[in-house]
């Protein structure tokens, strides 16, 4: 059977990550839904992007200080209106955010990862509020020591305590296998990310459905064959010599865009298939594809109708 | 069997088809709410809109369950699992509004919170007083002891080398040639102590440990002043100078050292839940505290940088004091009290 697994035509899946990452929420419906933790590298840039927009509002507020601080006597009313602002911006840029913007910040927004409750219920605010606080051992501190120690830190070893110490907090999502920042611990939350998938035509169809808009028709830019001039019939014997994993795989390679290369894996599947099932009769290289697609049809109907008698196949038996 | 021909005819489709072609519709309505949703926010529907998100989701939720049973098409399949995530996401994301919320935090939530974590901070309340006790005895013993408690930056030329004449006048600080210095003042010691008390609570997650030393800490510090000033028999003035803010703003460090050891009694004693589960848990309860605690901060800082100042009359200072501490002991132990209800 063929190796290639592509990415579906069309289907735009989170990248191929290691399973590590995949979690699964129990919903309030009683339904587990799967999801995938956001990766290091994404919470990072997103934190990067959110630290950039509370960079330039605060610019933006110190312009404006300073604008107005040519006014006479106003300039100690300045210093202490920007001193509050920095510290509510500090501390409430994130919580302001997460709570209105359903637990994603302009950071994550962009990056595509959002913040949800680890139990599966909703994200409450204090929740947010609890993941937000810790903020200040995990940044601000490795910041302020970065920064110059705060007199506490005369002495070498002092320092390097230090340093070990912020830094344990600060690389916790490091440490822990579900990506938990401190704050992640504290709140119950955790942080996934949100891919979105596109519903393409049912490789059986006859025909594309006419509900379906043709932007979002990608069937290798080729028509598919009407049922009725099935020309390739299998016998259940040579259906039930793959799995689902092999029909998955034979989905993805249907839903390839239309490419040289790819006729030429089509042809090369279907005469592996052939050679396999121990079909009789010859493929010819036009004719690959709709043999493939019977074949598909098929198989999926064979594999269905034994799923619903209780027998999962998932893949093909390995004795051949 | 002929294995080339039209003879033998397949079924028109299969049931999953089937089952797909009846939901499908279903599905893509759900997908376009969504996406409105997912760009502008959940006001962006109408009213009848709304009372639909919900039931699609469902029967998106419902059309799941069958297909993972049934249908072996992994592109509806992924599709749905992505469906039923965006809908959960949306159905269940948080929809406060600021307003409500915050009234809801300060007449209810904070202070069943304190109440929740009462004995931590009691705890927390003794280990500050014992850390005052301490430096307190220590410099009225050893007045050079001074030094060894209160840091410079703190003492700010208030130290046993002072005369009695300038410590006097720290007290009652006649300068009151900028209104706007005492702002400055209001708002420097607002975030500085406010810092402080996050630090506390985020500290915590290391079992506690730093927690107590900075209660402690705090508590010498007051202590050594305290002993100072009494030396000069200067005590009476100096508690009517602390006092009216400092009832707040040692109750609001008292609350964040009782969140942080709330925090750090679930690391260390989980009893049958998980400890990840009750440090979930209680963390939410702390996070609370410590934002309650912030707001009494702010309070503080008012009343230090405007009211300090401005007012020198010993009785009025007292008068504050005993003000603020029955406040703020009605407010924690009536306030929000449900009906028959005991809740955090």
């Amino acid at each position: 059977m063929a190796e290639a697994r592509s990415d579906g035509a069309g289907s735009i899946r989170p990248q191929p990550g290691p399973e590590r990452l995949e979690r699964t929420v129990d919903t309030p419906e009683g339904v587990a839904l799967s999801m995938m933790l956001a990766s290091r590298g994404d919470r990072a840039i997103a934190f990067l992007l959110d630290a950039v927009f509370m960079f330039l509002v605060l610019l933006a507020l110190l312009v404006a200080l300073l604008a107005l601080a040519s006014v006479p006597d106003t300039g100690d009313i300045l210093v202490s209106f920007g001193l509050i602002a920095f510290f509510l911006l500090r501390n409430f840029y994130f919580i302001y955010f997460e709570i209105r913007r359903a637990g994603q910040t302009p950071g994550k927004r962009i990056v595509g990862i959002k913040v949800i409750d680890r139990k599966g219920g909703p994200l409450r605010a204090d929740a947010v509020i609890a993941r937000n606080l810790t903020r200040e051992i995990e940044i601000f501190l490795p910041l302020t020591f970065l920064a110059g120690g705060g007199g506490l830190l005369d002495n070498d070893i002092a320092r390097i305590a230090a340093l070990v110490w912020v830094g344990i907090f600060a690389l916790m999502p490091l440490f822990n296998r579900d990506n938990l920042r401190v704050g992640d611990m504290v709140g119950g939350t955790w942080v996934v990310a949100t891919p979105k998938v596109m519903l393409l035509s049912d490789l059986t169809e006859a025909a594309a459905t006419p509900a379906v808009e043709p932007a979002r028709q990608f069937v290798a830019g080729q028509q598919l064959r009407p049922t009725e001039a099935r020309t390739h019939t299998f016998t259940d014997a040579q259906l039930d010599i793959y799995g689902i994993y092999e029909l998955q795989t034979l989905e993805d390679v249907l839903r390839r865009h239309d490419s040289e290369e790819t006729r030429a894996l089509v042809a090369e599947v279907a005469e592996r298939i052939r050679t396999k099932i121990g079909w009789n009769g010859t493929v010819p290289e036009s004719k690959a594809r709709g043999f493939l697609q019977d074949f598909y049809q098929a198989l999926r109907q064979r594999l269905e109708t034994r799923m619903l008698f209780g027998e999962r196949r998932e893949r093909k038996r390995d004795e051949e | 069997m002929s294995e080339e021909s039209a003879g033998i005819e397949a079924p028109a489709s299969l049931r999953s088809t089937q089952f797909r072609r009846e939901r499908e519709d279903t599905w893509r309505e759900l997908d376009g709410l969504l996406t409105r949703v997912e760009k502008k926010g959940i006001g962006a529907l109408d009213p009848d809109e709304l009372i639909r998100l919900p039931m699609l989701y469902r029967a998106t939720v419902s059309s799941l369950s069958v297909a993972r049973a049934t249908s072996l098409d992994r592109n509806v399949l992924d599709y749905l699992e992505n469906l039923a995530r965006r809908g959960y996401f949306a159905v269940y994301a948080p929809r406060l509004r600021f307003r409500e919320s915050i009234a809801d935090f300060f007449v209810r939530a904070f202070p069943a919170s304190v109440r929740v974590a009462r004995w931590h901070v009691l705890l927390a309340a003794l280990f500050m007083a014992l850390g005052a006790a301490t430096s307190w005895f220590a410099v009225a013993q050893d007045p050079e002891l001074y030094y060894a408690f209160v840091p410079d930056g703190v003492a700010q030329d208030r130290s046993p080398a002072s005369s009695t004449d300038s410590l006097r006048k720290v007290l009652y600080d006649e300068d009151v040639s900028a209104v706007s210095r005492l702002q400055l003042f209001a708002s420097f010691l607002f975030t500085h102590n406010a810092q402080v008390g996050i630090f506390s609570f985020a500290l915590s997650f290391a079992f506690g440990v730093p927690t107590f030393l900075l209660l402690f800490y705090n508590g010498t510090i007051i202590g050594a002043f305290g002993a100072l000033y009494q030396s000069r028999d200067l005590g009476a003035d100096f508690w009517g100078w602390v006092l009216p803010h400092g009832v707040t703003e040692l109750g609001a460090i008292v609350l964040c050292g009782g969140a942080g050891l709330l925090i750090a009694d679930s690391l260390l004693f989980p009893g049958n839940q998980g400890r990840l589960d009750r440090l979930a848990r209680n963390g939410r309860v702390a996070g609370q505290i410590v934002l309650g605690a912030i707001a009494m901060l702010f309070l503080a800082a008012l009343i230090e940088g405007f009211f300090r100042q401005l007012v020198h009359d010993m009785t009025i200072r007292y008068g504050l004091a005993v003000f603020t501490t029955m406040f703020w002991a009605a407010y924690f132990v009536f306030a929000g009290r449900a009906k028959g209800v005991g809740n955090g």
